[in-house]
């Protein structure tokens, strides 16, 4: 039952770390007014090239670093379309999720002489325990005994609560996604905020999405990130758009992932379905929506494009 | 001179020929930059499409449901919605036409057609809901939407391995009596897996076109699209009208799932993702411009590019995934209207050279 248990919360914490890490990168963007339906196709890079980086190079913190890189590069496009060009958001995010999954798949195809995913990566990101503290039982093995992106996902969240609500760069961003000229008559600039915000959501997306292929799992192919970036972009609406907030919600993602995945073991899938348990997410986020299980208020400017000098 | 530089930057044909040539070139360069030659590969991705009566059968079977979802996508879009639900509503569209084919006995012809009004109500159903919350609590669709194409792949699964076979991967090959293929059709196509989806394709673009132009309710729809303000102030329903276009698009992705279900696979099996016929859709309506007739043609030519793609791979050596890259970036270009920023430079410094 201890072994179950402790099974349970690491599985937890495994599947939370890249919705956590993806959902911060949401949270910038959408909270600067831009829509990112894109965090699926930025944590698509990621992973990709991670996976290639960490094979070339061996070292898993440059293949970390060059995901970060690839997810600013990818998010480019989308921020020059939703900022510049006024395009639909929704649109141009789509676009990114296409352009991801083509790409890298194309480029594995390219450079693995045809086949369809990389080799296994050796050198991967191990559990890094912190002495002491993992020696707790059932939260010990869970909590602190955890790969490296999850320690970093959990210290992103109190860095971007501190940034959003206790910097002026925080205040500027939010400013600009609830009010965008009010913000340009206090001296904001929308546009160079907004790509900034779409910037660090590309990079932020994608590191999450490089601990699939270089920790967590050690391989890249087509279905690696397999629709994580729409649950992470769930756990931030759950999370009502609060670095807290989808902190909890990407967790409690995790916990029903687990659920459907260890149910088997201790007979929950007897009495109900794994995919029922896979549903739960999405489920939960419509109620969420719908103002049965609290309220999720977005960003009141999100979604629209700034046109300067407009009314 | 300048009447005719505006009407060519608005009109929607050039923006979406120029797109699809500037996508082709973002390809071609992607080629290139891995090593393969280009013109090969785009010769043999067009011309196998046309090779043999086989690859033309296969040719229009590719692209029947991509005009039902395309179809889907650009009748929301009139209405100012965008349904990324498409997909969703294309499985559960699936999951409807099989169980009326599994689970009901009915004589030839009329179990395929119960079959497939099963599956576009099934669509229109799964539709509702995002158009409801749109219209009653605000909810943004495309946020509703996208839960609700992850909630009908695990609903489709579920019902597959619990339901509709004994725990197995998938369900068992519909009975004859609900395919919609049709063997003379079938052997004029080289015995390919062609069926009656085409025609079913063709006549929701028909409707579709009727439905926005000739009646009432589609007049409502394009003004509310337009306007939901002056829409309302005149007298009309809003809420009424977001519920209906939802619910339309919906059907649509409904058929379109439910023939592509009778006629080319025969059985739903249980997939890890989604099919992404539903997503193209997208694509496929940005670059007709969301009219019955664009998105015919545009579904004729991602048709002819993703059924052309492995045959690329296979002469040209050019990964398939190509194909993809080149559907994003004519996505973005349509999107981003490129094409007008471009003319609107171009035009303004033959203007100036003029002067």
């Amino acid at each position: 039952m201890i072994d179950t248990l402790t099974n349970i919360l690491q599985t937890m914490v495994l599947y939370a770390t890249p919705l956590i890490l993806a959902a911060m990168g949401g949270l910038y963007s959408e909270r600067s007014g831009v829509v990112n339906i894109g965090l699926e196709g930025l944590m698509t890079i990621g992973a990709f090239t991670a996976a290639v980086t960490t094979l070339a190079t061996n070292n898993p913190w440059i293949g970390l670093l060059a995901a970060m890189l690839a997810g600013i590069i990818l998010a480019l496009p989308h921020a020059v379309a939703s900022v510049t060009f006024k395009a639909d958001q929704v649109v141009s995010g789509v676009a990114i999720n296409f352009l991801a999954l083509g790409i890298s798949v194309y480029l594995v195809k390219a450079m693995y002489n045809g086949k369809a995913q990389t080799p296994t990566v050796l050198e991967t990101l191990d559990r890094l325990p912190i002495p002491g503290l993992s020696q707790i039982p059932v939260i010990g093995p869970a909590f602190f005994n955890a790969f490296p992106t999850t320690y970093l996902a959990v210290f992103v969240v109190f860095l971007s609560y501190f940034l959003l609500y206790r910097t002026p760069f925080g205040m500027r961003l939010r400013a600009v996604g609830e009010h965008p000229r009010a913000a340009e008559t206090m001296g904001v600039n929308v546009f160079l905020m907004r790509y900034i915000a779409v910037l660090i959501s590309g990079a932020l997306a994608a590191i999450g999405g490089a601990g699939l292929s270089i920790a967590i799992g050690s391989e890249f192919n087509e279905t690696t990130v397999a629709g994580q970036g729409f649950i992470a972009l769930a756990a931030l609406i759950f999370g009502k758009w609060n670095p807290f907030g989808a902190l909890g919600a990407a967790t409690f993602f995790g916990l029903a992932v687990a659920l459907a995945l260890t149910g088997q073991i201790f007979g929950l899938t007897n009495y109900v379905p794994s995919e029922v348990l896979n549903m739960l997410p999405y489920i939960l986020t419509i109620l969420a929506l719908a103002g049965v299980v609290g309220r999720a208020e977005a960003p009141a400017a999100i979604g629209k494009p700034y046109e300067t000098g407009g009314r | 001179m300048e009447t005719m530089q505006r009407r060519l930057r608005e009109s929607p044909v050039i923006t979406s020929v120029v797109s699809v040539l500037l996508g082709m070139l973002v390809g071609a360069i992607m080629m290139i930059a891995a090593g393969y030659n280009p013109i090969q590969a785009y010769q043999a991705l067009f011309m196998s499409a046309f090779l043999m009566p086989y690859d033309i059968g296969e040719t229009i079977r590719t692209i029947s449901p991509l005009i039902l979802t395309g179809l889907a996508v650009g009748l929301a879009f009139r209405t100012g919605l965008f349904n990324i639900g498409v997909e969703g509503q294309f499985i559960i569209g699936q999951l409807a036409a099989v169980i009326v084919a599994l689970k009901m006995d009915l004589p030839p012809v009329l179990h395929a057609v119960v079959a497939v009004l099963a599956g576009a109500l099934g669509g229109a159903l799964w539709a509702f809901l995002p158009g409801l919350l749109k219209a009653t609590r605000g909810v943004h669709e495309v946020i509703t939407t996208i839960m609700m194409n992850f909630i009908a792949l695990y609903l489709a699964n579920t019902l597959v391995r619990n339901w509709l076979s004994q725990g197995a991967d998938s369900t068992e090959t519909i009975p004859e009596s609900a395919s919609l293929r049709w063997d003379l059709l079938s052997q004029a196509f080289g015995n390919s897996r062609i069926h009656f989806g085409i025609f079913i394709a063709l006549a929701t673009a028909l409707f579709m076109y009727y439905l926005l132009w000739k009646t009432t309710l589609g007049f409502e729809l394009r003004a509310v699209g337009l306007n939901p303000h002056a829409s309302e102030y005149a007298g009309m329903s809003v809420k009424r009208n977001l519920i209906m276009s939802m619910m339309i698009s919906g059907l649509f992705a409904g058929l379109g799932g439910a023939s592509e279900l009778l006629g080319t696979s025969g059985y739903l099996a249980i997939h890890g993702s989604h099919t992404g016929i539903g997503f193209d859709g997208i694509a496929v309506a940005l670059l007709g411009a969301n009219s019955p007739l664009g998105i015919v043609f545009a579904a004729v030519l991602f048709g002819v590019l993703t059924y052309g793609g492995p045959v690329m791979q296979f002469e040209a050596n050019v990964p398939t995934e190509v194909i993809r890259v080149v559907f994003a970036a004519i996505i973005f270009f349509v999107a981003a209207n490129v094409v007008r920023w471009m003319m609107s430079k171009f035009g303004n410094k033959a203007v100036k050279k003029s002067d």
